[in-house]
């Protein structure tokens, strides 16, 4: 019998020891750290899969950090959508760990490799306790532990990254002391740091001006660190610059565990009830389709690639923020919201992958650069393909299915005009993706201009890309047929939602 | 007026204290172009955050004095007749300049490295090293 009560510090804990293993066995020899992080996360990966079923079979977990009651002592809860965002960075992080073994080699120099390891487990770490953890303040502490080795890791790649990571160290500085400024509100007001202790307490009070100004705190703080538009401008100079596996992660995991730090503080810390008093979703679904279309605009006008993929990401978690602000009025509930978080890290990841490693074979960053290239690197340009036509919306992927569930959110919410854009924003889609495609399958070299000569990427850094490119439509069936929907609707009862609230 | 006045501003200094230093910290961290004195505004700000959390714990104001004592359990017991001060926005805020603290160094070192690359740390200058590069290659 296992002790799956304790997995959820187990997850934390032996991250953060293998972080300080990593730096020490980094003196006697620099290969092994990263056979170190990769079993760590590989470790990781299996418990997030016991915690899920455990959550699933049995309900949701409870662990107090020295067997301090709640209300006074740091309680990690697991439900399942915590279960749920858990194992997908985790996934996550695991393929970005396996594809950056070469990449790293490729980038870094050898001496500083322990280092760049530690930083990585360390922020793995930290996106795993954002994940699990029941206290505001310890949400806060994790959240800091995660940005931190987020802007040194940018910054491993030197030259542009330093600025770029510099003004996500700034802004992101700023979002999480917003963060902590909201955690003093609430505090002040109930004394309490817990989150369940928080909603129970919190509704008497929800006319509190403390209360609600401490509801904006946590909104522009948390919007700050997923790069929801308009507070994105960190966003695409530090996808962009980063190392290409931090491009990976940080574009995946770390912006889906701000975002569910985000769902977690609306819907859990603050309850529906809250949110229905005022026109606060309303103003979010705006924000989110003006970000939809703000994204894919800007992304047509790049011309470096992980560029127009980071743009592409600003409207992605416009798309993800449309389906919360849907939430509240449509029988769905979250299910698009969460089933894009799932979906887009799946996309995202496999076509900075992609992007990543045309810029490791022939540092080619320029979309304009990659003409006929699908002969030369045929798996890289395949997963990409297949990333592509999924984040266009090619049934029966993974964007096909975030797309139909939007429209029958909005349908059903009876706001016709978010079916609008997001058709509209599927259009610039369909024009930033296929300009690529073309260009790498089927333009060929005019005469007289110099062919670059390229060849595959190594085994480890196109087998993760095409695991998830089969993923966008080996997932997307799955969904289609439906086996995942009751976890979404177990997600969606444990937050009061899934009822129309009128 | 008089009133309002010693009621909600020289009662409560402390809070005015910390949101004009919130301010200035805002201020400096928007408006400066020196990566430095962002980093400075940076650091006030956290600062003011953390007056503010240990304003939280104060008892027994009047006149904008503070009658609460240390909250430490005596030889004979909890004395009668005294206030303690709650410890755990004290105890939070040690967490929080431990944080603050590794935020600022590792922004140093950014600073550092970036002086390296481009010889200032004048954010106009740098960007228009960028713009530069950008256009030779």
């Amino acid at each position: 019998m296992l002790p799956i009560e304790q997995f959820p510090v187990l997850v934390v804990a032996i991250s953060l020891l293998s972080a300080i293993t990593i730096l020490l066995a980094g003196v006697i020899n620099k290969k092994s750290c990263f056979f170190i992080s990769l079993a760590t996360i590989t470790f990781q990966f299996i418990l997030s899969i016991f915690i899920l079923r455990h959550v699933l079979t049995v309900g949701t977990i409870h662990y107090w950090l020295g067997g301090w009651r709640p209300p006074w002592g740091i309680e990690y809860v697991v439900d399942t959508l915590n279960a749920y965002v858990l194992i997908i960075i985790l996934f996550l992080s695991l393929l970005a760990a396996i594809y950056s073994k070469r990449s790293v080699e490729h980038e870094i120099e050898a001496r500083k490799l322990p280092t760049f390891y530690t930083l990585f487990q360390i922020l793995v770490t930290g996106l795993a306790g954002v994940v699990v953890t029941g206290d505001m303040f310890n949400l806060y502490v994790f959240l800091e532990i995660a940005s931190l080795a987020g802007y040194a890791l940018i910054a491993a790649a030197g030259g542009r990254a330093l600025r770029a990571s510099y003004n996500y160290l700034i802004l992101g500085a700023l979002g999480v002391c917003f963060f902590l400024l909201g955690i003093g509100f609430l505090y002040s007001v109930t004394g309490t740091l817990n989150m369940a202790d928080l909603r129970i307490l919190l509704p008497a009070l929800y006319g509190n001006k403390a209360v609600q100004a401490a509801f904006v705190f946590f909104f522009i703080g948390l919007g700050i660190k997923s790069a929801f538009f308009p507070l994105h401008t960190w966003q695409p100079d530090a996808y962009t610059y980063a190392p290409s596996a931090i491009s990976v992660i940080i574009s995946t995991a770390m912006a889906k565990a701000s975002i569910y730090a985000l769902i977690r503080v609306i819907f859990s810390v603050f309850t529906v009830d809250f949110i229905t008093l005022f026109p606060i979703f309303d103003i979010i679904s705006w924000v989110a389709a003006i970000a939809m279309i703000f994204g894919s605009i800007l992304a047509i006008a790049q011309f470096d690639l992980k560029r127009m993929l980071a743009y592409s990401s600003i409207a992605n978690i416009g798309y993800i923020m449309l389906g919360v602000g849907l939430s509240t009025s449509t029988t769905l509930g979250l299910t698009p919201a969460l089933m894009h978080i799932l979906n887009h890290a799946l996309m995202k990841g496999c076509l900075f992958m992609a992007a990543c490693a045309f810029i490791y074979k022939a540092d080619l960053r320029d979309i304009r650069d990659l003409v006929g290239l699908a002969r030369k690197m045929p798996y890289t340009c395949f997963a990409f393909l297949l990333a592509a036509l999924s984040m266009i919306g090619f049934p029966p992927s993974v964007g096909f299915v975030t797309k139909l569930y939007l429209i029958l959110a909005a349908l059903d919410a009876g706001k016709y005009i978010f079916v609008a854009v997001i058709f509209f924003s599927t259009l610039l889609m369909i024009v930033y993706f296929w300009h690529v495609i073309e260009i790498m399958y089927i333009r060929t070299e005019e005469k007289g201009e110099k062919e670059i000569s390229v060849t595959e990427v190594p085994m480890s850094m196109f087998i993760p890309g095409l695991v998830l490119a089969f993923l966008c439509f080996i997932v997307g069936i799955i969904w289609l047929i439906g086996t995942p929907l009751p976890i979404m609707d177990a997600i969606n009862s444990g937050l009061g939602l899934g009822v129309v609230v009128p | 007026m008089i009133e309002w006045i010693v009621q909600h501003i020289l009662e409560q200094y402390n809070y005015w204290i910390s949101i004009v230093l919130m301010l200035i910290g805002f201020y400096a961290m928007i408006a400066k172009e020196n990566l430095l004195k962002k980093l400075i505004g940076l650091s006030i700000f956290q600062t003011a955050i953390f007056l503010f959390y240990v304003s939280l714990s104060d008892v027994g104001t009047g006149w904008g004095l503070r009658f609460g004592t240390a909250p430490i359990v005596w030889e004979h017991g909890i004395h009668e007749g005294y206030m303690y001060v709650n410890p755990l926005p004290h105890v939070l805020m040690l967490t929080g300049i431990v944080v603050a603290a590794a935020t600022l160094a590792v922004a140093l070192a950014l600073v550092v490295r970036l002086y390296e690359e481009y010889g200032t740390i004048e954010e106009e200058e740098i960007m228009e090293m960028e713009m530069d590069l950008e256009r030779g290659t």
